[in-house]
């Protein structure tokens, strides 16, 4: 057996949340809103998908029930942020830190339990083709969905007259709001998307990927998913191939060491992160790229009555 | 008007101070006198009041592995001990100076016999030990001991020893994987332990080591025992603590074994058997010595299978009654003593003996709590 297929579906997997998560991060921060509490909003969707499952027997539900944790979770950021205009980055990381520990203290008595993992889903005449149906079609719902999402996405932000009101919002919301442009409103939806977004992340993780609850089970993954979306320019194609990148490499270096290589396993682990920094910064090697790219009002709170 | 309130501030904030410097001082002096009174009590143990045992758990009490065997452990002891004692936790204890503080506190509450269950907690326990000496401490897996500080250890090289067993007669690949957290001696000895247990029974394993870096991310975990499996491994061993490799084996018809606690909820399939801690005993034994004044310091106790420290995990009825038949004449050997997981002759993957023929490496001697080396049958190099 050829190991390169195995390989390549694990990386499908590892970088399967990271797109959720990267991708509703990328629209809250095209409206100008900085939330770094993705990995609080990932562990209560977690938390919250895996208990709705393991009490409904229905993974759909689970899902849902993982993005409406998400959405609440990311309500909570978007009172005080665009109402009261705390400071988000402050803000975010209690949420954070807020999710972290409300979904341990929701997910006390689920710790241990077991959940059948989502099946992956056969597609007729394209699954039986081999290595090509091995390599692409046979894989989980979920993994399908996050390319629709990716491709909604990519619409929604070049192509879509909403579209265009969101990035003019995270550019210039004084402009937008002079123009006639609901700022707060579009505000919202957008941290309500990337919360929706953070929680089926969580879910795909106490789902799919180790289908379980344990207590900080995303172990870093939200952060990582924030720092691709930077590294990407808020370009979600951008976005999309860092973590296929990043999942990719990790594979990589646990293969390398399965193969016996004489490379300290230190340095290995920490290949996915300088890999991906590095591709990311040759992509845009011009250090204008970012800055250009980075919507102008992004983390900055915005007070309508000016 | 910004003087006369400046002025103001400070003297509250001078009263303040003064405040809490007295309060500070009077938190000393009830302390001492405590102290004085725990001296008092113990010399006349009779009417003295339950003995206060403090645990500090690394993880969450419900990790489902290593902090969870621990907090099994301590309500079994307060069953086995009535109201002669009162237990009291602290979970998620990060292995930092937070740890330093929580001892102290501890300490402070009148606990007069705390476990660190964590390697971590070595040098904040050093610190705090000195500064209460009529605490008794004991800390697992550690190797500094004082005249209050006890460590104490299981023979985890037995249990993976009898994994090896199981994993040589099952292997069809006659390719075993271990996913490592990090190569510390007590880890590179766990892979070298079952390697060893598989060659007796097959000699023609081999074992693929995965070190990860980390002792708990599911996500890498699994990844890890997917990429074993792509490189034609079909029974995988594990070192960290989450079940994604248990869940793993399960999805894709191999094997794999668990380690502290029984997963086989998360594969029953999967799991052929797995090493699993029970700390009542020893925590029974020690309470009780503290209560009849027999806890001396400086001890550094190892139990293993016989003791009851190291348990094996229920095994799988897919075993076939011959390879199980190999398992448990293994485990008696091992509890009479007549069989040492390091039995030389052993000799590491560059070829050089580590221990001669005649002889074997055990917890007596200094070597064994430095072992960096891969026995031969391991692929590639050790990390170092």
């Amino acid at each position: 057996m050829t190991p390169i297929v195995p390989m390549f579906a694990s990386t499908v997997v590892a970088a399967t949340p990271l797109i959720y998560a990267a991708l509703g991060e990328t629209i809250v921060e095209k409206a100008g809103v900085l939330n770094l509490g993705i990995e609080g909003m990932m562990l209560i969707g977690a938390v919250a998908g895996f208990a709705a499952t393991l009490a409904t027997g229905s993974d759909t539900v689970g899902f849902l029930a993982a993005a409406g944790a998400g959405v609440a979770l990311s309500l909570a950021f978007g009172f005080l942020s665009l109402n009261l205009q705390t400071n988000q980055v402050a803000t975010g990381l209690a949420l954070t830190l807020f999710g972290l520990g409300l979904s341990a203290f929701v997910g006390h008595n689920l710790a241990g339990t077991p959940l059948p993992p989502l099946p992956s889903i056969t597609i007729p005449v394209l699954t039986g083709i081999p290595v090509i149906g091995d390599l692409f079609f046979h894989y989980d719902i979920m993994v399908y969905l996050s390319l629709v999402l990716f491709a909604g996405v990519q619409w929604f932000v070049t192509r879509s007259h909403a579209g265009l009101t969101l990035r003019a919002i995270g550019e210039s919301p004084t402009v937008a709001h002079a123009i006639g442009k609901p700022v707060l409103t579009t505000r919202y939806l957008a941290v309500m998307f990337g919360g929706a977004c953070a929680g089926i992340a969580g879910a795909y993780l106490s789902l799919v990927q180790t289908p379980m609850w344990v207590e900080g089970m995303s172990a870093g993954k939200g952060w990582i998913a924030l720092a691709l979306v930077v590294f990407g320019t808020w370009k979600p194609t951008r976005v999309v191939l860092g973590a296929y990148l990043f999942g990719g490499v990790t594979q990589f270096q646990l293969f390398a060491q399965g193969f016996g290589l004489p490379i300290p396993t230190e340095f290995l682990s920490m290949l996915p992160y300088a890999a991906t920094i590095i591709v990311l910064v040759i992509i845009c090697r011009d250090p204008k790229t970012i800055l250009l790219n980075q919507p102008a009002s992004l983390g900055i709170s915005f007070h309508a009555a000016a | 008007m910004r003087t006369p309130r400046g002025n103001s501030d400070q003297q509250f904030y001078l009263e303040h101070k003064k405040g809490s410097v007295m309060k500070l001082s009077t938190k000393w002096k009830s302390l001492s006198f405590c102290l004085a009174a725990g001296f008092i009590a113990t010399s006349s143990s009779a009417f003295a009041e339950p003995l206060k045992v403090a645990f500090v758990y690394l993880g969450p009490v419900k990790d489902g592995g290593w902090t969870q065997m621990h907090d099994e452990a301590r309500q079994k002891l307060e069953k086995a001990m009535g109201d002669k004692i009162k237990t009291t936790y602290v979970e998620n204890v990060p292995e930092t100076a937070d740890s330093e503080r929580v001892f102290r506190q501890l300490a402070a509450d009148g606990n007069k016999l705390i476990f660190a269950t964590s390697f971590g907690y070595m040098e904040p326990l050093q610190k705090v030990g000195k500064v209460f000496p009529n605490v008794k401490f004991e800390h697992v897996n550690g190797f500094k001991t004082a005249p209050n500080i006890v460590v104490y250890e299981p023979r985890f090289e037995e249990g993976f020893y009898l994994i090896g067993t199981i994993a040589g007669q099952m292997t069809k690949s006659n390719t075993l994987g271990f996913i490592g957290s990090f190569p510390i001696p007590s880890v590179m000895r766990n892979i070298d332990s079952m390697t060893l247990g598989a060659l007796v029974v097959n000699p023609k394993v081999q074992m693929k080591p995965i070190w990860v870096n980390t002792w708990y991310d599911p996500g890498k975990e699994r990844q890890a025992a997917e990429t074993l499996i792509a490189q034609g491994v079909d029974n995988v061993a594990q070192n960290t603590d989450s079940p994604a490799s248990i869940q793993v084996a399960q999805e894709k018809g191999t094997y794999a074994f668990s380690i502290d606690a029984d997963m086989s909820s998360f594969g029953p399939k999967g799991q052929l058997t797995g090493t699993t801690e029970d700390w009542s005993g020893y925590y029974i034994a020690e309470t009780k010595k503290v209560l009849d004044g027999t806890w001396t310091g400086e001890r550094h106790t190892r139990w293993g299978l016989k003791e009851g420290m190291v348990v094996m995990a229920p095994l799988n009825p897919a075993i076939p009654p011959a390879a199980v038949k190999v398992f448990e004449d293994t485990k008696a050997k091992i509890i009479s003593g007549e069989l040492k997981p390091f039995v030389g002759p052993i000799s590491d993957t560059t070829g050089a003996v580590k221990v001669a023929a005649g002889s074997a490496l055990t917890d007596a001697d200094p070597a064994f709590n430095s072992v960096n080396w891969y026995v031969k049958g391991i692929d590639g190099s050790p990390p170092h």
